[in-house]
């Protein structure tokens, strides 16, 4: 079903034998120029635009390079300069918090809402809409500039504090305690589309199963516990290792709510708004890219440990 | 829906199912409008002069204050149109440019035996993972040496080579699912795969495209990182950067004409929501999208 499976099954082919080879190769053979003929826009994207960067820019994370004069060989300084960065420290230390904790919350919150929206209920498409909504304008400016506002210090949440008596007269956006936090909520608050991938999920259980368990007395609580988690178990590691990918490349929320210092005192410093202030603003584009590879290597070091840890918790049916 | 009524006959409710239910929905409306209050409490906002908004969290209008509108729309350089249309033209690039390139390798991969198939379908299905940002340095310096930057093209023309991966899988998997038989019938007829691919597969590929469309008209109209990158005159600013200068030209203090330009950028993906609601959520709920 999802990029993600496709990727597992592929690995999964099992070997296969001479005659079935030399039969393939000999069906291959006439349709090789039409499928390289409607594969050639995608190689040449492919080639220019990521293989072809991925080598220059792993050979430029070995180099000075601002732009202007030809990049100069460093070797490996650009990977020692990091270790004694310590703006990169903080940025590392912001992004790891808001995926430690954005990503769990929003993803129990994505499937509490979604089990509660179960099958047949009445209303479930407008809830489902009202849900998605703000995931699909999270990402924008507009709703960047929202956030600024609501959390500042005369914004909505002040506001409403005030109304129910309380002196509340902290920006949070502006407060280095607080204005991670508000980035957070604003991940959270984008629970919709991981939601929308668990009720497709939830769809997929046959009713026999919770039938039979509620005839053998299975409280709900144990009827989530040991069909709805199990057989939800891809579902969850997918919407996991996505949403892990997805938040360690956040950016637009940071760049606006912060505008693009990543302040208040770095506390909203996220590896990317680092990354791009090195880049494009200072034209270090050598010690962007070394920065580029070490959030290359931290993503899919994540996503291999997710991989590993599945083993023990995944179930899949077949 | 014929599913909530089978249901409720199947199963005759008891009064302890009926105030279950009475809760969750209050559970779930309490949510909700928690979930748009901001979104509400931003439209009614650009309606409020800006003295207003610093003190009013409810809902209530007085009367309606449109001046935030027109003194938003010229705030900047160019009145706010002119970015709209810059938007524009970005956004239906790559539209045209995506679903051109990715369909076409979508019927490669779906439909054509080639040498190395499995390889290259690896490959595409890795790529959706790579983070921009380790190919974003390297592609602007290539941008750059073909004196790119502060033009559209960086923005388009990747889309024109199917560089979003995404939408070739999400195209392969529908290709999929149509009946290799009719492929069959039409070789029998005479048709080369050109004729294939343009005649009976993509005219049943509209679900797909249409998914893709959608979904490329909300993720390029909301793009900011790439714009703010290699739009360098404001005359070239795309609705998001515009959006974000407003925060320096008025020195962030009138939010009125702040929101009501929001309010402004997300019009159009509001509408793209509502008229593809049925697709975004069959599109994001097969292959998982943002």
């Amino acid at each position: 079903m999802s990029a993600i499976s496709e990727l597992s099954k592929l690995r999964r082919t099992g070997p296969v034998t001479p005659e079935e080879k030399a039969a393939r190769r000999k069906e291959t053979s006439h349709d090789n120029k039409a499928g390289y003929l409607f594969l050639l826009p995608w190689l040449v994207g492919l080639f220019v635009f990521t293989l072809g960067p991925i080598l220059a820019s792993f050979y430029l994370s070995l180099t000075d390079y601002s732009l202007i004069q030809a990049p100069n060989f460093l070797g490996l300084d650009n990977y020692e300069r990091m270790l004694t960065d310590d703006r990169l420290h903080q940025s590392l230390k912001v992004t790891l918090i808001y995926v430690g904790v954005g990503v769990p919350l929003q993803l129990a919150l994505a499937l509490g809402v979604a089990v509660l929206l179960n099958k047949g209920m009445r209303g479930l498409a407008f809830y489902r809409s009202v849900f998605y909504l703000p995931s699909m304008l999270g990402g924008s400016v507009a709703i960047a500039l929202l956030w600024r506002q609501i959390f500042g210090t005369t914004g909505l949440v002040n506001q409403v504090l005030q109304l129910l008596g309380l002196d509340a007269t902290t920006g949070y956006v502006s407060d280095p305690d607080y204005a991670l936090w508000t980035l957070i909520l604003l991940n959270v608050w984008t629970f919709g589309s991981p939601m929308v991938i668990f009720l497709a999920g939830l769809r997929q259980i046959p009713t026999m199963y919770y039938e039979a368990a509620a005839l053998d007395g299975a409280s709900r609580i144990s009827q989530f516990m040991r069909i709805t988690m199990p057989l939800l178990s891809p579902i969850i590691f997918f919407n996991l290792v996505l949403q892990i990918i997805n938040a360690f490349q956040a950016f637009t929320q940071a760049f606006v709510v912060s505008n693009g210092t990543g302040g208040p005192s770095d506390s909203t410093l996220f590896y990317t708004l680092y990354l791009y202030e090195q880049g494009f603003t200072r034209f270090d584009m050598g010690y962007a890219s070394a920065m580029a590879w070490l959030l290359l290597a931290i993503i899919a070091t994540f996503t291999a440990v997710n991989f590993l840890l599945a083993k023990f918790w995944v179930f899949y049916d077949d | 829906m014929t599913e909530t009524i089978a249901g409720e006959i199947d199963a005759p409710r008891t009064p302890a199912d009926h105030a279950r239910s009475l809760v969750k929905h209050a559970v779930l409306i309490a949510v909700s409008l928690l979930m748009i209050y901001p979104l509400l409490w931003m439209i009614v906002s650009s309606l409020r002069p800006t003295e207003v908004i610093f003190r009013a969290p409810g809902l209530w209008i007085n009367e309606l204050y449109l001046a935030n509108y027109s003194e938003g729309w010229f705030a900047l350089s160019q009145a706010f149109d002119w970015y709209l249309v810059n938007s524009l033209i970005v956004v239906s690039g790559a539209i045209i440019g995506n679903l051109i390139s990715c369909s076409l390798a979508a019927y490669a991969f779906a439909r054509l035996k080639f040498r190395l198939r499995g390889l290259w379908f690896a490959i595409m299905l890795m790529t959706i993972m790579i983070p921009i940002h380790v190919i974003v340095v390297p592609q602007y310096i290539l941008f750059n040496a073909f004196d790119m930057v502060n033009t559209f093209l960086p923005l388009v023309l990747p889309k024109f080579v199917a560089t979003d991966a995404f939408f070739v899988f999400l195209m392969v998997q529908f290709i999929r699912g149509i009946p290799r038989e009719l492929d069959e019938a039409a070789t029998i007829d005479g048709a080369g795969h050109l004729r294939i691919f343009g005649q009976v597969l993509i005219p049943l590929m509209i679900p797909a495209l249409a998914t893709t469309a959608i979904f490329t008209f909300i993720w390029t109209w909301s793009d900011f990182f790439t714009p703010l990158i290699y739009l360098t005159s404001p005359d070239m600013y795309t609705v998001p950067v515009a959006l974000r200068s407003f925060l320096d030209a008025t020195s962030g203090s009138n939010w009125g004409a702040m929101f009501a330009m929001s309010i402004v950028s997300l019009v159009p993906m509001f509408l793209a929501f509502l008229f593809g609601q049925k697709f975004l959520v069959k599109g994001i709920a097969t292959t998982g999208g943002k």
